[in-house]
């Protein structure tokens, strides 16, 4: 009852439910693309990062090859990267609690654990989400799996039409302030102009080349794109962040991957980086 | 079996990664770059998905429901509906669209 009573436990519990449950939505989708059961189980069971996991299953459904697949995921997968080294700074795992730590680390147990400022709460909150989304992905996946293949014909539902959506909603959290949109509408128009010339699934390397050396060449916010798909801090956040409570920024070792609060300034609303001219206020 | 190897590796790839940051020191992956590249990829990829979704078949493209399955998602993200809601309205617009007689 007293871990109930943690405000990060109940954000981790509530996160858990919403992620889980586009779990369905990824199962469903999954078998449709041409993969079998288990295998769907095993993107979620081992590789459990969202936006990997729907990359896999988007170019094998779009006729890409293994390798292709392959690639895309793993680049999507490096800002967990980011975020592994933001929560090993804030949260100090030792032992096998590392490794355990680093298979939950994802978007949404991220932005769980850094929107808090009491370490105590930090540590609950992390493992509240991650082990929470981990179980309620897990479950949900399987029944959109049970339930996709049953359904026959996928395009006569209109699943092809929610592989679009899916992916549109986990662009559209990103999509802050001018940059990121205009990164976005160049790599629309790479992967159209890749479309006929290069194989199935190339198309999606070669905006991911173009947006890295966007990001290599450019100075934006250096946690930009770094949303989570579902913010558990999104109300509360437009009203400047009151959940830190007086003053209690934490402006050091780790940022929310929203951007809020991981600015030295810790307003979160832009405009205080000299270095950044590409005026992330504007995202407010 | 060819795509289980290639999922499993996938697999094995993104735990790499998501493990790289708890065992490398902090100060070697402090690079403001990295972050920004790890940041601006998910958003080139995720708009190329997008759109490759949208529009490919294969090597070719197609101008068919999934456009309106597109339209549909994003009038359903300007009104802040959960991601379930953006992802049956996608689907939904797309079925009902062919019915209507549009491939």
């Amino acid at each position: 009852m007293t871990l109930l009573a943690s405000p990060a436990v109940r954000m981790g519990i509530s996160i858990s439910i919403a992620t889980g449950l586009y779990g369905v939505s990824f199962g469903a989708l999954s078998v449709t693309s041409g993969l079998n059961f288990w295998q769907t189980m095993a993107l979620s069971l081992l590789l459990f990062s969202g936006g990997s996991q729907f990359a896999f299953i988007g170019v094998v459904a779009g006729g890409g090859s293994g390798i292709a697949a392959m690639s895309a995921a793993t680049l999507l997968g490096m800002r967990n990267g980011i975020y592994g080294m933001q929560l090993n700074a804030l949260l100090r795992p030792t032992g096998w609690r590392k490794y355990a730590a680093a298979q939950v680390t994802i978007d949404e147990s991220t932005a769980t654990s850094t929107g808090q400022t009491d370490p105590a709460e930090q540590r609950r909150g992390f493992w509240a989400a991650g082990i929470g989304i981990y179980v309620l992905w897990n479950l949900f996946t399987a029944v959109g799996a049970l339930a996709g293949s049953a359904l026959g014909d996928p395009k006569q539902w209109g699943l092809d039409g929610a592989a679009v959506a899916a992916f549109l909603g986990l662009l559209w959290p990103r999509l802050k302030g001018r940059e990121p949109v205009a990164i976005a509408v160049v790599c629309a128009l790479a992967t159209v102009v890749a479309v006929p010339v290069v194989p199935a699934g190339v198309p999606i390397l070669v905006a991911a080349v173009v947006a890295a050396v966007i990001g290599w060449f450019s100075h934006g916010r250096s946690d930009e794109g770094l949303e989570p798909d579902v913010d558990p801090y999104r109300e509360r956040h437009r009203h400047g962040g009151h959940h830190r409570g007086s003053g209690g920024q934490h402006s050091g070792h780790a940022g929310h991957p929203s951007g809020h609060g991981a600015h030295p300034s810790g307003s979160g609303q832009g405009g205080a980086d000299p270095a950044n001219g590409t005026g992330t206020g504007a995202a407010e | 079996m060819n795509l289980w190897f290639w999922l499993l590796l996938a697999c094995a790839t993104a735990y790499a990664w998501k493990l790289v940051g708890y065992l490398v020191p902090a100060r070697l992956m402090e690079n403001p770059r990295m972050s920004r590249v790890a940041g601006t990829m998910t958003i080139g990829l995720l708009a190329s998905l997008t759109i490759v979704n949208t529009l490919a078949n294969g090597q070719v493209l197609a101008a068919d429901a999934r456009l309106g399955a597109l339209a549909a998602a994003a009038i359903a993200l300007a009104l802040r509906a959960p991601f379930l809601v953006v992802v049956l309205a996608g689907a939904v617009t797309a079925a009902l669209l062919r019915i209507l007689g549009w491939n």
